[in-house]
C-alpha cells in the first residue's frame, strides 16, 4: 500500500527580487494511511511551505511529492487544482468558512467542487455534518457558531469527497482546550477509523497526545529529534 | 452550485444599495441620452414620416425638409399624369412669423396641405377638427407651444407674416426639432403665410396605386418630371434625420453624453464590484486552495454582477418609466422603443460584466497559499 504522502529530497526557494531565498533543503517526509503526523517546529522553519507543497497548492523548486503513489511535483500549475480537488482535505487555522452561506452549504460548496450537487449533495452534507456532530445546524450560519462548531464544519467540509490525505494547518490555535481536544480526536478518528493520512501543523503542545508521529522541523529541514509516539 | 454569488451580493445591504444606485444612475443617464436622441430623431422627421405618401418630390439637391425650395406647381400636373400614381398634392413646409396680440414675434413653420385628402395633415388632434382647416384662415398648432405663441384657446386669432391666423383646433405632442412650432394650415393659407407665389409649391406628396412597382414608378417620375429629385418617403426621412443628428452635430453631442453615462456606469459598477470581491477575497483564495479551478470562482463574480446588472436595470426602468412620461409634456421628448429598453438590458449586463473582468483578473493573480497566512 502506498503511502498516503511521500517526499523526497524536496528543496524550495523562494525568488524575491535579486535574492534567493531557500526555504526548504532536501526534506524527506513520508506519511502513512491511516497516521497523525504532527509537524512542529519555530516560525520560519518551513512547516506551512512543507504543508502547501504537500497540498499542491505550492511547487516544490525540487525533489519528488507523490500523493497516494502519484508523482505530482512534475504536474504543471493547471493540473495541481485537480489533484487537491481529489485527494486532499484542507482545514485551516481560521476555519476559512464562507460566512455567507449556511453550515450546510458550506459543505455543499465542497461537494459541488468535486462533482456531487442537487439532493445528493444535501444528503451527504447532512452525513457530514452528523459525523462531526453538528446535524442540527445545517441552516445556521457560521457566525452563530461557537469556534470548535466552526472548525468541525471545516473538518466535515474537508471530508467532502473522501480524500486520502487530511492537511491542518494549526487547526487547534483558535479553540479553547476542550475544543480543541475534540477537534483532535475528530482527526485521530479520521485517520484510524477510515485510513486517512492526517497531517497537523501546530504549535499547540496539548495535541501532542493525538499524534502518531512527530516531525520536527528546524531552518527548513527535518530535525534529528523527531519522535515516534508510543500508543 | 451554492448561492455564494447571491449571498456575497446581498450580505452587505449598503454595499448592495451603492452598487444598485450606480448602475441605476448608469442605465437611467443612459435612457434619458439614447431617449433624446431616438427622440430628436423621430421629432426631426416627424412630418415626412406621418405624411403617409410613397414619394415627396423635392427640389433638385434639398438636403432636409426644412431646406425645401420652390417650384412650379405645373410639375403637379406631370406627376398625376404618370402611370402609377394614385394621389399628388402640393405641400409647404416654411418658416414664417406668428405675431401674438400683445405683439411679440415668433418663428413658426406654417405646413400648407390639402385638407380635403387630409394628407401631409395634423395627427393626435385632440381639439377641433382636421376638416376645420378647410376654412379660409385657419390653423392648428400643438398644445405643447400654447404659451410660446400666447394662444389659450380655440378660436383666438393672431398674424403669421401679417395675415390673420385662427386657431380652430390643438394636436398633441407634434414637437419640431428646432423648437419652432408647426402651424398646419390649408396650402392656400400656407401659400400666402409664407408669401409663395400662387403657381409654385415647395414639395408634392405622392402616392403610388396599390401594388404598383415602387422603384418603377420612381423612375418614371425622374424621367417625367425634370429638374427636382423622387425621394422615397423613407429616404427623405433619412436624409432628413442625418442633417439634424449629425451634419449638425446635435445628435453627436447627445451620442458622446449616452457613451459618458455608459463609462461612468462601467466605473461605478467595476469600482463596487471590486469592492466586494476583495471583501471575499479570502473566500476565493479557500475556494483556490480547495481546488476550485479559476472558471468557477470567474462563475461566481460574473454570476454576481449579472445579478447585479439584471436588479439594477429593472429599478432602472422603472425610474426611466417616470423620466420618459414627465418628458411628455416638455419640449424635448425622450422616447424608450421596447427595441431599445431591449438594447439597454444587454447594455446593462455587458457593462457589469465588463466591469467584473477587473475583479476577474485580481482573483487570477490570487495566490491559494494566501489561506495558510495568518
Amino acid at each position: 500500500m502506498p503511502a498516503a504522502i511521500s517526499v523526497r529530497d524536496v528543496t524550495k526557494v523562494y525568488i524575491e527580487g535579486p535574492n534567493r531565498v531557500p526555504v526548504l533543503h532536501g526534506v524527506d517526509f513520508d506519511v502513512e494511511q491511516g497516521e497523525v503526523v504532527l509537524l512542529m517546529g519555530p516560525s520560519g522553519s518551513g512547516k506551512t511551505t512543507l504543508l502547501s507543497i504537500m497540498g499542491c497548492i505550492l511547487r516544490a523548486t525540487s525533489g519528488s511529492v507523490q500523493i497516494a503513489g502519484r508523482e505530482v511535483a512534475s504536474l504543471s500549475e493547471r493540473e495541481l487544482p485537480g489533484i487537491r480537488l481529489k485527494n486532499i482535505g484542507f482545514i485551516f487555522q481560521g476555519f476559512n468558512l464562507f460566512p455567507t452561506l449556511s453550515v450546510g452549504e458550506n459543505v455543499e460548496l465542497a461537494l459541488d467542487l468535486k462533482g456531487v450537487r442537487g439532493a445528493k449533495a444535501k444528503e451527504e452534507s447532512r452525513r457530514l455534518l452528523e459525523q462531526v456532530g453538528l446535524g442540527n445546524k445545517y441552516d445556521a450560519l457560521p457566525s452563530d457558531l461557537s469556534g470548535g462548531q466552526k472548525q468541525r464544519v471545516a473538518i466535515a467540509r474537508a471530508l467532502s469527497g473522501s480524500p486520502g490525505v487530511i492537511l491542518a494547518d494549526e487547526p487547534t490555535a483558535a479553540l479553547d482546550s476542550h475544543s480543541g481536544r475534540n477537534v483532535m480526536e475528530m482527526m485521530r478518528e479520521l485517520a484510524q477509523k477510515h485510513g486517512r493520512g492526517v497531517v497537523v501543523v501546530t504549535h499547540d503542545s496539548r495535541v501532542l497526545e493525538f499524534g502518531d508521529r512527530i516531525v520536527h522541523m528546524e531552518d527548513g529541514r527535518i530535525a534529528e529529534a523527531t519522535a515516534e509516539i508510543a500508543a | 452550485m451554492p448561492p455564494l454569488a447571491q449571498r456575497n451580493l446581498t450580505h452587505d445591504k449598503v454595499r448592495l444599495a451603492v452598487t444598485l444606485t450606480g448602475i441605476v444612475f448608469a442605465v437611467v443617464l443612459i435612457v434619458v441620452e439614447m431617449g433624446l436622441f431616438v427622440g430628436f430623431t423621430v421629432t426631426t422627421s416627424s412630418i415626412i414620416d406621418k405624411s403617409n405618401v410613397d414619394f415627396w418630390i423635392v427640389s433638385k439637391h434639398t438636403p432636409y425638409i426644412e431646406q425645401g425650395s420652390p417650384f412650379s406647381e405645373r410639375k403637379l400636373y406631370q406627376v398625376l399624369a404618370t402611370p402609377g400614381v394614385a394621389s399628388a398634392d402640393k405641400y409647404i413646409v416654411r418658416f414664417t412669423q406668428w405675431k401674438t396680440p400683445a405683439g411679440a414675434q415668433e418663428s413658426v413653420q406654417a405646413v400648407g396641405f390639402n385638407p380635403y385628402t387630409g394628407i401631409g395633415g395634423p395627427w393626435n388632434v385632440v381639439e377641433g377638427n382636421v376638416a376645420d382647416l378647410k376654412t379660409p384662415d385657419a390653423v392648428m398648432v400643438d398644445e405643447l407651444y400654447k404659451k410660446k405663441l400666447g394662444v389659450t384657446k380655440v378660436g383666438e386669432v393672431f398674424e403669421i407674416d401679417g395675415r390673420r391666423a385662427k386657431v380652430v383646433g390643438f394636436t398633441r405632442g407634434i414637437r419640431a426639432f428646432t423648437t419652432t412650432p408647426y402651424a398646419f394650415t390649408s396650402f392656400k393659407n400656407a401659400q400666402g403665410y409664407t408669401n409663395l407665389k400662387e403657381d409654385q409649391t415647395f414639395f408634392i406628396l405622392v402616392r403610388a396605386v396599390p401594388g404598383t412597382d415602387l422603384k418603377a414608378l420612381q423612375r418614371a417620375l425622374e424621367l417625367r418630371v425634370r429638374d427636382v429629385d423622387v425621394l422615397p418617403t423613407a429616404k427623405f426621412s433619412s436624409m432628413t434625420r442625418i442633417y439634424w443628428m449629425f451634419t449638425t452635430g446635435a445628435g453627436v453631442a447627445v451620442l458622446i453624453a449616452a457613451a459618458l453615462g455608459l463609462v461612468v456606469g462601467v466605473v461605478v459598477v467595476a469600482q463596487t464590484i471590486y469592492a466586494t470581491t476583495m471583501d471575499h477575497i479570502r473566500e476565493y483564495g479557500t475556494l483556490k486552495a480547495m481546488g476550485a479551478p479559476n472558471s468557477y470562482i470567474y462563475r461566481v463574480i460574473i454570476t454576481q454582477a449579472g445579478i447585479a446588472a439584471v436588479v439594477g436595470y429593472v429599478l432602472a426602468m422603472c425610474v426611466s418609466f417616470f423620466v420618459v412620461r414627465a418628458s411628455q409634456s416638455g419640449g424635448a421628448v425622450i422616447l424608450l422603443p421596447w427595441q431599445m429598453a431591449v438594447g439597454i438590458f444587454f447594455l446593462t449586463l455587458l457593462m457589469c460584466v465588463s466591469a467584473a473582468v477587473v475583479s476577474i483578473n485580481k482573483v487570477t493573480s490570487l495566490d491559494p497559499a494566501m489561506v495558510f497566512r495568518g
